[in-house]
This record gives C-alpha cells, sequence and structure tokens, in this order.
C-alpha cells in the first residue's frame, strides 16, 4: 500500500508529460505537409529517396547500438527526424546509396559516436548535408526537376537562388514550391504550416525562426535600400530571399533543435540574429548560393558559449556581484 | 633516473600503447596534412623515422654534456642537421616525394614527436635503448599515417596507392581528401585507439590526472623544477 501523497522527493514534483517520442512525433506531424507536398512536386521519386533515408537512419542507429551494447534507442524516433531532414536537404534526383552514407555521417559519426542524442555537438542532420555537398558536389546541386507539373521553364534547374540573382520570380512558385531545389526547401506554404503547428504545439519557440527569418528579411531590406532600390523592390527581393532556397526549413526545423539551440530566451535572439547575420552574408558575398546550412553549422558550435554568456541571474544574487559566463561551459 | 630498461617494452611502446600519433596525440600538423595518399604516408613515415633514430641515438650519447638550461636549442639544432640531411637525400633521389610532401618535409625539425622523444626518453637514457625508442616510435608513426592515408585515400580518391580499386562509377568522397575529412578520420581513429585499449588492458579510473596521460612521469611538466633551477 503505497501512498504517493505522503511522499517525498526531490523538485521538480510538477512535469509536463512531454517525452522524446512525443516531442519527435510533433515534429514528424509537422514534417508530412511538406512530405506530401515534395511528392507532389518531384514525384514518387522523392517518397523512395526520403524512405530510404529514414530506413537508413534508423537501421544505422539500431546497428550501432547493438554493436556497442547499448540500450536500443529507435523507439524515441529521433533517427527518424533524422531521416526525414536529411532526405528533404537532398535533391529529388540524388543517387540512394550516397543518401544512405550521408544517414551514416549522419547518425553514426555525428551522432552515437558523440555519446547518442543529447550529446551531439550539431545538428546530425545538417552535418551529413554538408559532408555530401563537399563530397558528392555534382549530384548535390543537381536541381533538375521531375515535370510532374508539365512545362516550368524559368525554375526548371538552378535553386531560385541563382536564378533571382537575375530574374523576377513569379511569387507564387515561390510559396507552392513548384521550382527546383532539395525535396524539402520548395514549398513554403506547408514548411510554415508544420513551423506554426510546432509554435502553437509549444514544441519549439517562436524566438529563433522569428529573428532569424525576420533578420534575413530586414538584413537584406536595407542592403537593397542602402544600394539605391525602392522600397517595395527592396521588399520584393527580400521576401524572394527568405522564400528560396533552405531558409524556412532550417528555421524552422533545424536552427530550433533542442540540442543545438540555446535554451535561454536572450541567447535564442542572439542565436537567431546571428543566424541571419552569417545567411545573407554567405548568399550575398560568398561563392555559394546557399548559406543556410554553414551558418547553422557554425553558430551549433557557439551554442555552449551562448548558453555560458546569457545564463540567468540566480535570485538573491546582487547584480554587481552576478557575472554570467564565468564558470563551467 | 636509474632504472632497468625492458628492451622490449621501448620498442613496442611506440607502437599502440603509446603511439605517438593515436595516443600521445604528436605531430598532428603533418598527420593531418600529408595523408591524402598511401605514398605520402610511407615517405612521410620513413623520413620521419630516419630523423628519429639518428637524433635519438645523437641527444642521447650527449647527454651528460648538454646542459639542461640550453637543450631545446641544442635538440634543435641536432634534429634540424638530421632533417637538413634527409631533405637532400630526398630531393635528389626521390623528387616525386619532395614534390609531394612539399613544406612539411623541412618541418619534420620541429616535429613534436621527435622533440617530444628527446626531451621524455632519449635525454635520460642509454645509446641503444633511445635507438630502439626512436624506431619503435617512428614505426607507430608511420603505421598511423599509413592507416589514415590509406582510408582517406581508398574513400576519397577511389584508389589505393595510386591504383583504382573502387569501380569507377563510385563516385568518391572528395571531402575525404580535404581537410575536414582529415580531421574527421583523426577523431575516430584515435576514439578506436582509445577503445582498443579499454577493452585490451586495464581500465584506468576516471580523473586519474598524471597517471592516466600515456606521457606519465615523462611528462615535461613533472620534471623537478628545482634540480633545473641548479643545473642552470
Amino acid at each position: 500500500m503505497e501512498n504517493h501523497k505522503l511522499q517525498v522527493a526531490a523538485s521538480p514534483h510538477i512535469t509536463s508529460g512531454a517525452s522524446t517520442r512525443k516531442i519527435m512525433l510533433a515534429v514528424i506531424v509537422a514534417l508530412l505537409p511538406t512530405l506530401a507536398a515534395t511528392t507532389m512536386i518531384f514525384g514518387l521519386r522523392a517518397l523512395l529517396l526520403t524512405a530510404v533515408t529514414v530506413a537508413a537512419c534508423v537501421a544505422f542507429e539500431a546497428l550501432w547500438c547493438r554493436l556497442m551494447k547499448k540500450p536500443i534507442p529507435v523507439g524515441d524516433l529521433s533517427a527518424v527526424v533524422t531521416g526525414l531532414i536529411l532526405a528533404f536537404n537532398l535533391p529529388p534526383a540524388f543517387p540512394l546509396w550516397m543518401a544512405v552514407v550521408g544517414a551514416f555521417v549522419s547518425i553514426v559519426i555525428t551522432k552515437q559516436l558523440f555519446g547518442g542524442l543529447g550529446f551531439n555537438f550539431a545538428n546530425p542532420a545538417l552535418v551529413g548535408r554538408i559532408v555530401m555537398q563537399l563530397s558528392f558536389t555534382g549530384p548535390m546541386i543537381d536541381y533538375t526537376f521531375p515535370s510532374t507539373y508539365g512545362g516550368v521553364d524559368a525554375l526548371a534547374t538552378a535553386t531560385p537562388l541563382i536564378v533571382a540573382k537575375n530574374q523576377a520570380l513569379p511569387m507564387i512558385d515561390m510559396m507552392l514550391g513548384t521550382h527546383g531545389g532539395v525535396l524539402g526547401e520548395t514549398c513554403a506554404v506547408t514548411l510554415l504550416l508544420g513551423g506554426l503547428f510546432l509554435i502553437v504545439t509549444r514544441v519549439i519557440s517562436a524566438a529563433i525562426p522569428l529573428f532569424y527569418i525576420g533578420g534575413v528579411f530586414l538584413f537584406k531590406f536595407f542592403l537593397n535600400l542602402g544600394s539605391g532600390a525602392s522600397a517595395a523592390e527592396s521588399a520584393y527581393e527580400s521576401l524572394t530571399l527568405v522564400l528560396a532556397g533552405g531558409l524556412l526549413l532550417g528555421a524552422f526545423f533545424m536552427a530550433t533543435d533542442y540540442v543545438t539551440s540555446p535554451y535561454t530566451l536572450s541567447g535564442k535572439v542572439i542565436f537567431g540574429l546571428c543566424l541571419a547575420v552569417l545567411t545573407v552574408s554567405i548568399r550575398e558575398w560568398a561563392t555559394m548560393p546557399e548559406g543556410v546550412s554553414f551558418s547553422i553549422l557554425l553558430m551549433n558550435l557557439l551554442v555552449p558559449y551562448i548558453n555560458n554568456l546569457t545564463r540567468r541571474r540566480p535570485m538573491g544574487v546582487p547584480k554587481g556581484r552576478w557575472k554570467s559566463g564565468k564558470g563551467a561551459a | 633516473m636509474k632504472q632497468k630498461v625492458n628492451y622490449l617494452a621501448t620498442f613496442t611502446n611506440g607502437i599502440l600503447k603509446e603511439n605517438p600519433v593515436l595516443r600521445l596525440v604528436l605531430g598532428c600538423c603533418p598527420v593531418l596534412a600529408i595523408t591524402t595518399a598511401v605514398f605520402n604516408g610511407i615517405g612521410m613515415g620513413a623520413a620521419a623515422t630516419f630523423v628519429l633514430i639518428c637524433s635519438n641515438v645523437v641527444i642521447s650519447l650527449l647527454r651528460k654534456v648538454i646542459p639542461s638550461g640550453v637543450r631545446l636549442p641544442c635538440y634543435i639544432v641536432i634534429i634540424a642537421s638530421f632533417v637538413t640531411l634527409v631533405s637532400m637525400i630526398v630531393k635528389a633521389y626521390v623528387p616525386a616525394l619532395d614534390e609531394s610532401l612539399g613544406v612539411f618535409l623541412p618541418l619534420i625539425t620541429v616535429n613534436c614527436i621527435i622533440l617530444g622523444r628527446a626531451e621524455m626518453f632519449a635525454s635520460k637514457n642509454g645509446v641503444f635503448a633511445s635507438a630502439l625508442d626512436g624506431l619503435g616510435m617512428g614505426i607507430g608513426f608511420t603505421l598511423a599515417l599509413v592507416l589514415m592515408s590509406a582510408i582517406r585515400e581508398i574513400l576519397g580518391a577511389g584508389q589505393f596507392f595510386g591504383l583504382q580499386i573502387l569501380p569507377e562509377s563510385v563516385q568518391p568522397m572528395s571531402i575525404m581528401i580535404l581537410p575536414p575529412g582529415g580531421f574527421f578520420v583523426f577523431g575516430i581513429l584515435m576514439a578506436l585507439a582509445v577503445f582498443i585499449e579499454r577493452k585490451t588492458g586495464k581500465p584506468l579510473p576516471k580523473n586519474a590526472g598524471c597517471a592516466a596521460c600515456p606521457a606519465g612521469e615523462n611528462c615535461p611538466g613533472n620534471r623537478d623544477e628545482e634540480a633545473e633551477e641548479v643545473g642552470k
């Protein structure tokens, strides 16, 4: 006869009932509309590529943990999320075996070798993407458009980021995602839908996507104004920059990863703004058209320092005597 | 430090237990830079082994003559002479190797392994033991280089020793022969060496401090500072 009312335990006394599994399930639900959209845009090949990547991620996680005689964490669904996001970072015609290599880099090297979920120094899917980008550059930028929609000419091959440097883009294509690109980045509507779902269900905080996307928009807007464009033109171009490329996917689903983003609100604001500055800088002035993944990777590495510098002052410690940033990282 | 030297242990020390690259983490610069092909790895390993043995022998011979206060400049002069010798020989007889190693050949002078072994071992032990230590460390260095460059060359270029071994249709992962790939392979091999040692050897207690470090009591940080002051 246990009487729970009389038990004494250490805090916290109220728990929310959230678990890794529930959170990951929410992320998967948020990604499903984009999966549906990408299947409609790019055809069944996109679905096959996603299935292979997810299966490879789960299989590598299970195999590695069995090999290391660790409990197998496949049930927490984090490998499924990694697989989905990784697949969303690949162009539709990407060879399947290369996707499996990417899954190996993501799960085994980035996640499990560092100790599994919670210990990864960077977002696993992101490292997988960047390794593939640097390894298989040709197939990774092969943004062909499998034409289920018929003739789409202007945006058929290149990522809109390259096209946008020369001509104005039809905004409706940008919103619906009927243009070239990697699987998960094209359809802005479903990405926004998924992101809003995560914010409303309080799985992610709005701070990072808000400051990241807002920062990119404003930075580009003022850059354009500075170079002599009218306000309307600048706003249109900035909106194009926000919708094109992997910004929405990165801002909602990759930059907000719990393990690799700051846990204080002010830290999240700094994180989002730095991401915005880095992304616009890479897109504007570097040799590569896309900079989202590199920005997030770089900021992932700085997260421990941001956390440390934005720690809250404990109650009762006078302002002058509390120095954030002191102590272990 | 007077103790009986176990010649076999001295020789095998450098190969896994105190592997200069994977356990002592010395000489990382050439390890990361030149391990893009097995040919480079073997060449660098052989050159460094030669310098290591010769400098260990000479420093061991001179260990009673060199004053402790100026020992580092003396070691560097000795090492630099042998490196000059090696780089001239390589330039004359294996120009291809000289071309691919480039600046890293003269940089053997400042390779931490060689100075480290002079400081940790040759300056305290007899000639024969120092030569064996140099040979063991050199082989350990070469093995680590060959292992790393084999992985990087096969994955990054689809070749082994310049021969195509992966079918042409398989696109190699070019990141492996770029600097990030070097760090990837280096980190994974270091983890593997620790893993193997844990599986085979006695597990070390956590936070064992200097006792857990493979450099052990040879560590320069543990040197008797007072004795050195007197030596000056």
